[in-house]
């Protein structure tokens, strides 16, 4: 495929998906869901075809190009044009974005015509799929913008679609307006993120005088040895906007909470896509990173900090959804980690199974869920409720599954395939890419070393209390006793995901390391990876001791009934409860944060605004009014006798100025 | 020339032609008397295009300038001195693109005493356009004072419960920072012998001793109309009271008189005084955002939200302003511009709900955007253009002041920027949780089960303003075309006096 020949088709990338919003937007209502479904997928689509192209003409002309397409923003010095990076990094991510993102597309058509009709709201189906369109759209001006405006621009966008889709069930969570809440953490959080890569961005400008990649890069040598501090504050700034998208330490809150939205987009945008942005910001940006040591270390800090951290809340969720949330944050702890220790190749090939991985997991929750709503509502249809409270009964509890391997067999075998792929076990795809992060680490940082291997420890065994909760032991509610496996649509996306998180571990196999070649093009500084026998020996014994605790505590003797506490529970006590409560983060940031600026506001609004400043105001002039008592008739509140005043006043100036 | 008359004259009067049509029309003829306002309106609008198709983008100084002697006053000639630029023209742009939505958006909401509305509301168009096109400071005081009339008279006849305190306040906070403005404009006329202000600009040597003093007397005026923190109380009490289309207008173009004075008047004439003022203009800006959008949070009417938000929007234009970068000044324009779309459409949106509940009370709201789809879609889009989110019109604005600010020579330190951009925090936070109280949820309110939809009419009336809201969001080249040569003039004149300083 000649390079030259493809490169004008990288804008369809984004162009693909917005022509998807506006044929639904148009023309949804008529075509009914088949119709909207499939011009969204086929969107997606062929976005993924243009990204598949791209790729091609790249085997030929690894070094990449820009594909100049409009000039946006042009103020005195300041220029920002529109362009598009093609380079084997750019279409790495588009690659990965739209193709889970289009087996998401395909997926959600199924899940989504069950959800609406849940819901009661058949109507927001073609919202749905314009909102997954324009992530799309979004995500693909993040990774193929050339500049650091244009990654901006990208970055709030799929940041919108994430406070859009969240809280796509706007009326129900708890107290109907949970949901809601959740969409307006994740975006002012993540504002707060955009906070620090503003200033980052304001930074570059001053100092590189553009915000072009390459000029910036290029020039980042000679910056850093100028003016070193300016370098390490421009990285941190970032590192501010990375914990945000990245859900790192301490931005983190708002992905757990995030799980409100629709499970395929838990799946698309708070796992595999848009929260790495982060780690491909980082990647990206390699080139001043490797400028500063202390920025590296910061970095890789914060990820490997958030890798043990997350994990090990995740130990202490029921929700099916949340122990995989808990994980994505603790799995981009590893990417970051590797990108911060300069293992930036390392950090793509974990972005990539991850989103393979994780994809699959979320996307079986989801068909997990269906089938849990699908025997609840069988079993309410036949009048026999033990559960209690009809409305209190929660499909995605842990605790109400069990015994789903025989209901769900398919669901059960591509989540098994995932779990072990998350966990770690060869030859599954994760085990290779996070082999590959703690090679790394265990030659140049031993201490991240082993914290991350014992999160790789927590990680097993919070898989294997999964598995073991939903699929194995008994049916602990009617729900489930009653679920039936998930129709075709659904299981196919499944099954082909299950193929990539099993295999994926090709792409950047120790021998061949295609990824790193494909990757060195364009990525600053790239260090050759190593397979260091021992390190994956360990990371896997590891892993299978991870297991196997999760199966002695959790498998081996299954869980009765629903309301049985956690095995966990009573052994480590205080500390199960301060997983259970993750660790109190949130009531923390409630104090610390959002009451007292919510107080100081209150002390703006009313002592200051309508006391103070408002009170000043009616001061003076009831002073004028009492002073001037005598001049009363003059100052009667009469806005003509102010007028004429006035008049009176330019008749005397005008007098003046003749008769002088 | 248009039908023989020049153009801005003719866009400065025309609304004058609806207005004397009015005062023929019989008080119940109601709807001809909309109609002729709204006609009146648009082809005033396409008046404005005409004049924007013969301004030449490409030059920075004042053109289409028409110029005759009216006064002459002691020896002093006061003229009909009219002229557009860059710094103007987008102004009077937007002045004759709210004017006839906003009179659409009265249609039914106002029913009483409809005559006299539409007839003041043609003549403070009039007011608004010479304000922006005056080029003589009498005749530009004249037109200022001039907008006072009518917008009393919109809040206190129309407006709310507390009508009279508000327009009584309205009226005399604006009165009161102007008088001092005529003192200065006085002043300098007397010592210059004209009111002309490339005249005044030429010989500003003769008042650059008081400079200073000149300084502040306009910087009064026009921090009060902005309004600037600690001087916006009359702002939310205003906007409250008044009647939807007056609160448009009112945050739409009254506002940006004050911030266009600053770029017309105070940057020009007394630009050392400008240089030495700069710093402690741009800490009462960021006072104002950090401020506005933090009591913006606690406010439980959501008109009084959106005007609290108006006090911390405009903070960043006046940031933008004495940043006095070519960034901070293009940007500071355009958001006058976006902040009148933005927060016209959200006063829209705020009169529509009231309209149908009589409420603007959040509490009274919820989920209402499970029972009117299109209003939460379209109100989506104006949140977020307000909330400054990359695609829409509010992010180009305040991208480019910041950029401005945060390396600007004058303000010398990143500081002002960087605490701004904490703005940006603060304004999701108050834009989302509004957006939730009213719009998320579950339906809470039996009332609102039953609210329809927007109408035809309704949606014509917030459509234009989201074309350019997208418009400028997603394309904003074409808009800063217009802007930026007038900008390069005045950063290069204020730079120059500062250089001049210096030696």
């Amino acid at each position: 495929m000649n390079f030259e020949t493809v490169l004008p088709l990288a804008p369809w990338v984004v162009f693909f998906p917005v022509l998807g919003i506006l044929l639904n937007l148009l023309l949804g209502k008529r075509l009914g869901e088949k119709g909207i479904g499939i011009i969204a997928s086929l969107a997606a689509g062929l976005s993924f075809g243009v990204a598949v192209l791209l790729a091609l003409g790249l085997a030929g002309h690894p070094e990449g190009a820009t594909y100049p397409f409009l000039r946006w923003l042009a103020v005195g010095d300041f220029v920002a044009d529109w362009n598009f990076r093609v380079d084997t990094l750019s279409v790495t991510m588009m690659l990965v974005v739209a193709g889970v993102g289009s087996l998401i597309h395909i997926y959600s058509i199924g899940y989504m015509h069950a959800d609406v009709r849940h819901n009661g709201e058949p109507g927001r189906f073609r919202r749905f799929f314009v909102f997954l369109n324009l992530f799309v759209a979004a995500m693909m001006i993040l990774v193929s913008a050339d500049n650091f405006l244009m990654l901006f621009v990208g970055w709030e966008g799929v940041g919108l679609c994430s406070y859009l889709l969240i809280g796509f069930w706007f009326e129900k969570g708890a107290g109907g307006i949970a949901n809601a809440q959740a969409a307006k953490k994740a975006f002012v959080v993540n504002r707060i993120g955009d906070f620090g890569l503003l200033i980052a961005i304001f930074l570059i400008f001053y100092n590189f005088g553009s915000l072009d990649f390459e000029t910036v890069f290029a020039q980042a040598p000679q910056v850093a040895a100028a003016l070193p501090g300016v370098i390490l504050a421009i990285t941190l700034f970032m590192l501010l906007g990375v914990t945000g998208k990245s859900a790192q330490l301490p931005l983190y809150v708002w992905l757990p909470d995030a799980m409100a939205g629709p499970t395929p987009v838990s799946a698309l945008i708070h796992a595999a896509t848009m929260v790495t942005a982060g780690v491909y910001l980082v990647a990206r940006s390699q080139a001043l990173y490797q400028q500063v040591v202390l920025a590296q270390d910061v970095v890789m800090w914060v990820g490997a900090a958030t890798a043990f951290f997350a994990a090990t809340i995740a130990v202490g969720q029921y929700d099916i959804k949340k122990v995989l949330a808990y994980s994505t944050i603790s799995q981009l702890g590893f990417m970051v980690t590797a990108v911060g220790m300069g293992a930036a190749v390392a950090g793509m090939f974990h972005l990539v199974t991850h989103a393979f991985f994780k994809a699959l997991l979320f996307l079986g929750a989801g068909s997990v869920i269906l089938g849990m709503e699908h025997g609840h509502e069988h079993a309410a249809a036949h009048g026999s409720h033990t559960e209690g409270h009809h409305s209190a009964f929660d499909p995605q509890d842990m605790r109400n599954m069990g015994g789903l391997r025989e209901k769900m067999p398919l669901t059960f075998w591509v989540y098994l395939i995932g779990a072990l792929a998350l966990a770690g076990i060869a030859p599954l795809s994760g085990f290779f890419s996070k082999d590959e992060i703690l090679a790394d680490a265990s030659l140049h940082h031993p201490a991240v070393y082993l914290v991350l291997t014992a999160a790789a420890f927590l990680t097993a065994f919070y898989v294997a209390r999964q598995l073991a909760m939903v699929f194995f032991g008994k049916p602990r509610s009617e729900a489930a006793a009653g679920a039936a496996e998930s129709p075709a649509v659904v299981t196919v996306p499944l099954v082909i995901l299950a193929v990539l998180a099993a295999v994926g571990g090709l792409l950047n196999f120790p021998t061949t390391h295609w990824l790193e070649k494909w990757l060195e093009h364009s990525l600053y500084g790239v260090e050759p990876a190593r397979f260091i026998l021992s390190v994956a020996l360990i990371s896997l014994a590891v892993a299978l001791t991870g297991l196997l605790i999760g199966w002695l505590v959790y498998g081996r003797k299954p869980l009765e009934d629903a309301r049985q506490p956690d095995p966990l529970a009573r052994p480590l006590n205080g500390l199960f409860l301060a997983l259970e409560h993750k660790w109190w983060v949130d009531e923390l940031y409630q104090a610390v944060v959002v009451k007292p600026y919510l107080r100081l506001a209150q002390f703006l609004a009313q002592p200051v605004d309508q006391g103070v400043i408002d009170g000043l105001v009616n001061g003076v002039g009831n002073l004028l009014r009492s002073t001037a008592q005598s001049w009363r008739r003059i100052q009667n509140g009469y806005v003509r006798s102010y007028a004429l005043t006035i008049l009176l006043g330019v008749v005397l100036v005008v007098t003046y100025l003749v008769l002088r | 020339m248009i039908f023989g008359l020049h153009p801005l004259l003719l866009v400065t009067f025309l609304p004058l032609i609806g207005f004397f049509i009015i005062l023929f029309l019989k008080a119940e003829q109601k709807n001809a008397i909309r109609w002729t306002a709204l006609l009146t309106s648009l082809a005033t609008f396409g008046v404005s295009l005409a004049m924007l198709a013969l301004f030449d983008p490409a030059r920075g100084d004042l053109q289409l300038v028409y110029r005759t002697s009216w006064l002459r006053v002691g020896g002093i000639s006061i003229d009909f001195y009219l002229g557009v630029d860059g710094l103007s023209i987008l102004l009077v742009m937007l002045t004759t693109f709210l004017t006839p939505i906003a009179i659409l958006s009265t249609w039914s909401a106002v029913e009483e005493r409809v005559k006299g509305f539409m007839a003041f509301f043609l003549l403070l168009e009039t007011g608004m356009i010479g304000v922006f096109l005056a080029l003589d400071l009498v005749l530009f005081y004249i037109f200022w004072e001039f907008t006072l009339v009518p917008m009393y008279f919109l809040i206190g006849v129309w407006g709310g419960e507390r009508r009279v305190y508000a327009a009584v306040k309205f009226f005399l906070f604006t009165m009161f920072g102007s008088l001092l403005m005529l003192l200065a404009i006085l002043v300098m006329g007397l010592q210059v012998g004209s009111f002309a202000w490339n005249d005044l600009l030429a010989q500003r040597q003769l008042f650059a001793q008081t400079q200073l003093w000149l300084f502040l007397a306009f910087a009064l005026a026009f921090a009060i109309k902005v309004p600037m923190f600690p001087l916006h109380t009359w702002l939310p009490d205003a906007h409250v009271e008044a009647p939807t289309a007056g609160s448009v207008i009112l945050a739409g173009v009254l506002l940006k008189m004050g911030g266009y004075g600053f770029l017309r008047f105070n940057l020009p004439l007394f630009p050392e005084a400008s240089l030495q003022a700069a710093p402690y203009m741009a800490v009462l800006a960021v006072i104002g955002i950090l401020y506005g959008a933090a009591v913006s949070l606690m406010q439980k009417d959501v008109k009084k939200l959106v005007a609290y938000s108006s006090v911390s929007h405009l903070g960043f234009v006046m940031l933008g302003i004495f940043a006095l970068t070519q960034q901070g000044l293009a940007g500071g324009v355009l958001q006058m511009i976006n902040h009148g779309l933005s927060t016209g459409a959200l006063f829209l949106i705020v009169g529509m709900l009231y309209e149908r509940r009589h409420t603007r009370e959040m509490s009274a709201y919820g989920g209402i955007w499970k029972v009117m789809p299109i209003l939460g879609a379209l109100t989506l889009i104006v949140m977020l253009s307000s909330a400054g989110l990359p695609g829409l019109n509010g992010f180009v604005g305040e991208f480019t002041i910041l950029l401005g600010a945060f390396g600007s020579q004058v303000l010398n330190s990143p500081y002002f920027a960087g605490a701004a951009t904490i703005g940006v925090i603060l304004a999701a936070v108050y834009l989302l949780v509004m957006f939730e109280r009213v719009f998320l949820g579950p339906v809470r309110v039996e009332a609102n089960l039953s609210l329809k939809d927007l109408n035809a009419r309704e949606v014509i009336t917030l459509v234009p303003l989201l074309v350019l809201i997208f418009w400028i969001g997603l394309y904003p080249a074409p808009f800063f075309n217009l802007i930026n040569p007038s900008v390069e003039r005045l950063v290069s004149l204020v730079q120059g006096a500062a250089m001049l300083a210096i030696h």
